[in-house]
């Protein structure tokens, strides 16, 4: 079918155990000119060790300043099909739940409009669409916004939340992550697709410390759930666990990075003052503990890859708060932090490097927000501090 | 205004709600617990019965003939309910648990694999590279194709001693954020940028590109009146940041671009804190298709990490455990003197106690 593309090194990646990409992109190859000289352009990038995409490229929808990437091969002349490669990044549901219904819909939309060639999903979780050419963009927009779908976030704007399955599909979920996720998206339409921020800002949203999403490492806010009360425990599943003959005292015991848990028998003893909600023992023990009841999350803020002053993990800004529908204290939140940002921000500074760079101090009461012990592991271990109370003679105005 | 069909704007992305399997409404926020049903497989119970995920592998970059060979076998098996992965993982959400075996013997079938689950290799998280990157030292699909043809058994089984993720970023942007994987395969550039000084000044704002660099190795110079930028190529580290705001300072090299190998960085807070990865193999040669130095020192890394690490032990837990100076000793991995950080708090992993091991 495809034999017209002499593509040797590639076909070397048709064969072994994982599935293949080369062979899913030349199941295309038949009826798009797109994925033929894709794979093409490719194969010169393989035999070449380097790749041949132009960079950028000002492309988009009407009224937006964000959700399509463009791209233009560097040698149109050699592979026309891939002369324009575009990408649109399509907000996806909460939780990249579909049914087959919704995603036929898409699939039949992206062979009319594109090359039939989607990333599922994109790094930020946006369902891409990938390559199509300028003058289908706007018609690929319509028909999918004719279908209810939206396009997801690029450039100096908010990017496309996302969140892990959440109550949908875990017992350990602190809160609703598809609801709250669902409505930031809606909240923040314009802030979404019209980019005027200092920089992007990307929100992640995990249902308890295990973390799915990455958003202590991938978000520059992470909303993340956290228990405050005891961990609970069902006595009888946790007896059988003892009965099966499990090593709970290896396993469980003396993985507690507080040492906080002690057996007595059959019976399970924590001392949850001590409990850093760290959740080895609830990953190893499903039946019989699961999270306490007063629920909620702890907000970090600043996490990044290394571009440009090193990777950052995000840190705790919030060690604490409820997340009720209709969330309208994350609103609050988010809008006090984009508005200090917003003023004291440099042009392509994360909110991570921006709070390293004012200081934890600053941004803190930037945002009114008091600082908590919860919020760094140590307090500092240097003397310059700024004060900023001191006496003074009587007379000369003290602060 | 309209003359057709009105454009819409701003509707934001339909309700999941409408996307979940009538057993996960039922349940949603009342599951009680989980069952591991072997690799790939899981039972989650709530109150009103269980809902049976099956994980399948994906090589994230498909097309819509994959999907709909997925889509065709969702309605077949589990009542057109699907879902993916925060690791691009695919999960057939199943009613039925007689139709699992069906389910599996016709994903296999169709070339994909079951598994990804507990203590195995998920899915591999990756960027574009060559497939649609302008910035990319290496190729993405095909690194990850590679290494997951030599990795396989690791997701189909859950033989390991925990969970292991590994992660591919095509260069230091990180669009994959390969900062704290177990593994991380990161595309590197070698060699400053290449200024073109015929496009530059009409292509790039100065004072931008002079502010993009961390080294402050950027500088505005004039050639023939015309005002362009000099770098100062031993402050140079390639991170490309330049290159991201102006278009004319290239760093493609393909005699020097290649691959780095990361170890050790984890995101979840069980027992220990989130970690970074550590470099642990500075360079190895770009060699497509097959990159088989890579794969071949990634599989050593998990090999001796599957010999050697306790139950539950990440990589970078059993490495504080054992030391660095043993991981490089048990690796066989040369330790150089790219292995010392000489950027921002360079000091704060230096050795700053006598807690060695001899």
């Amino acid at each position: 079918m495809a034999d017209d593309l002499n593509t040797p090194l590639l076909d070397e990646l048709e064969k072994g155990p994982w599935p293949s990409f080369v062979k899913d992109i030349k199941s295309l190859a038949g009826k798009k000119e797109m994925a033929k000289d894709l794979l093409r352009q490719l194969e010169k990038s393989y035999e070449d060790k380097r790749g041949y995409w132009k960079h950028g490229g000002l492309v988009g929808v009407m009224g937006y300043g964000g959700g399509v990437i463009g791209r233009y091969s560097a040698l149109p002349d050699e592979f026309p099909g891939v002369s324009h490669f575009h990408t649109l990044r399509v907000n996806q549901p909460s939780g990249w739940f579909y049914t087959t219904e919704a995603l036929r819909e898409i699939t039949k939309i992206w062979d009319e409009h594109g090359s039939g060639l989607t990333n599922m999903h994109g790094s930020t979780g946006d369902l891409v669409l990938l390559g199509t050419r300028t003058e289908e963009l706007e018609p690929t927009f319509r028909a999918l916004t004719e279908k209810g779908w939206d396009l997801g976030g690029s450039g100096s704007d908010l990017r496309t939340p996302s969140c892990c399955v959440g109550p949908a599909r875990c017992e350990n979920a602190c809160f609703d992550t598809l609801a709250i996720n669902y409505n930031l998206t809606h909240q923040y339409q314009d802030e979404l697709h019209r980019p005027m921020f200092n920089y992007k800002y990307k929100i992640k949203i995990s249902g308890c410390p295990n973390d799915c999403t990455a958003a202590i490492a991938r978000s520059d806010m992470g909303i993340i759930g956290i228990w405050k009360d005891d961990i609970q425990v069902d006595a009888k599943a946790m007896a059988e666990y003892v009965d099966s003959g499990m090593d709970i005292q290896g396993l469980v015991v003396e993985n507690c990075p507080t040492g906080c848990i002690g057996m007595d028998g059959k019976e399970i003893n924590i001392d949850n003052s001590n409990c850093v909600k760290c959740m080895h023992c609830i990953n190893v023990l499903p039946k019989a503990l699961s999270p306490g009841k007063e629920r909620g999350a702890a907000i970090t803020l600043g996490a990044k890859a290394p571009i440009v002053e090193g990777a950052l993990f995000g840190s705790v800004i919030i060690p604490f708060m409820k997340i009720e529908e209709p969330f309208e204290e994350m609103h609050d939140l988010i809008e006090r932090i984009w508005e200090f940002w917003d003023e004291h921000g440099t042009s392509r500074e994360r909110i991570g490097e921006f709070i390293e760079r004012v200081s934890l101090a600053t941004f803190l009461e930037g945002i009114g927000e008091k600082p908590l012990p919860q919020m760094i592991k140590a307090p500092r271990d240097n003397p310059y501090v700024f004060y900023e109370e001191y006496f003074a003679e009587e007379g000369e105005g003290g602060k | 205004m309209a003359t057709e069909v009105e454009r819409k704007t701003d509707i934001g992305p339909p309700s999941y709600e409408q996307f979940l399997h009538p057993i996960i409404k039922e349940n949603y926020g009342k599951w009680k617990y989980h069952n591991n049903l072997g690799p790939g497989v899981l039972e989650h119970v709530g109150e009103t019965g269980s809902i049976f995920t099956v994980r399948v592998s994906s090589p994230r970059l498909v097309s819509t003939n994959f999907l709909n060979m997925i889509m065709d076998l969702a309605d077949k098996y589990s009542d057109g309910y699907f879902r993916f992965t925060s690791r691009n993982n695919i999960e057939f959400l199943l009613a039925n648990k007689d139709n699992i075996e069906p389910l599996k013997q016709e994903v296999e079938a169709n070339g994909l694999l079951v598994g990804g689950t507990n203590n195995a290799i998920s899915n591999i998280v990756h960027t574009q590279g060559w497939v649609h990157c302008h910035s990319a030292a290496t190729d993405a699909s095909g690194l990850v194709k590679s290494v997951m043809d030599e990795l396989a058994e690791y997701f189909t089984s859950e033989k390991l001693p925990a969970k292991l993720r590994v992660a591919v970023a095509c260069c230091l942007n990180m669009c994959g954020a390969v900062h704290a994987s177990d593994i991380a395969i990161l595309g590197v550039h070698r060699t400053p940028p290449k200024i073109d000084n015929q496009t530059l000044p009409n292509l790039c704002e100065i004072p931008t590109t002079v502010a993009s660099c961390p080294n402050n190795a950027i500088r505005p110079t004039s050639i023939e009146g015309k005002t362009t930028v000099k770098v100062d190529e031993d402050k140079c580290m390639y991170c490309g940041n330049c290159y991201t705001v102006c278009p004319a300072m290239p760093l493609a090299d393909p005699l020097n671009d290649g691959v780095s190998i990361w170890v050790g960085g984890k995101i979840c807070n069980a027992r220990s804190e989130p970690m970074f990865t550590k470099l642990a193999i500075p360079y190895l040669p770009n060699n497509p298709p097959r990159w088989p130095e890579v794969t071949s020192a990634v599989k050593k890394i998990v090999e001796i990490y599957a010999d050697n690490a306790k139950p539950y032990e990440r990589v970078g837990e059993w490495i504080n455990r054992i030391g660095w100076p043993r991981f490089f000793d048990m690796s066989g991995i040369e330790f150089t003197k790219y292995h010392l950080d000489d950027f921002r708090h360079a000091g704060t992993t230096y050795r700053r106690s006598l807690h060695n091991r001899y």
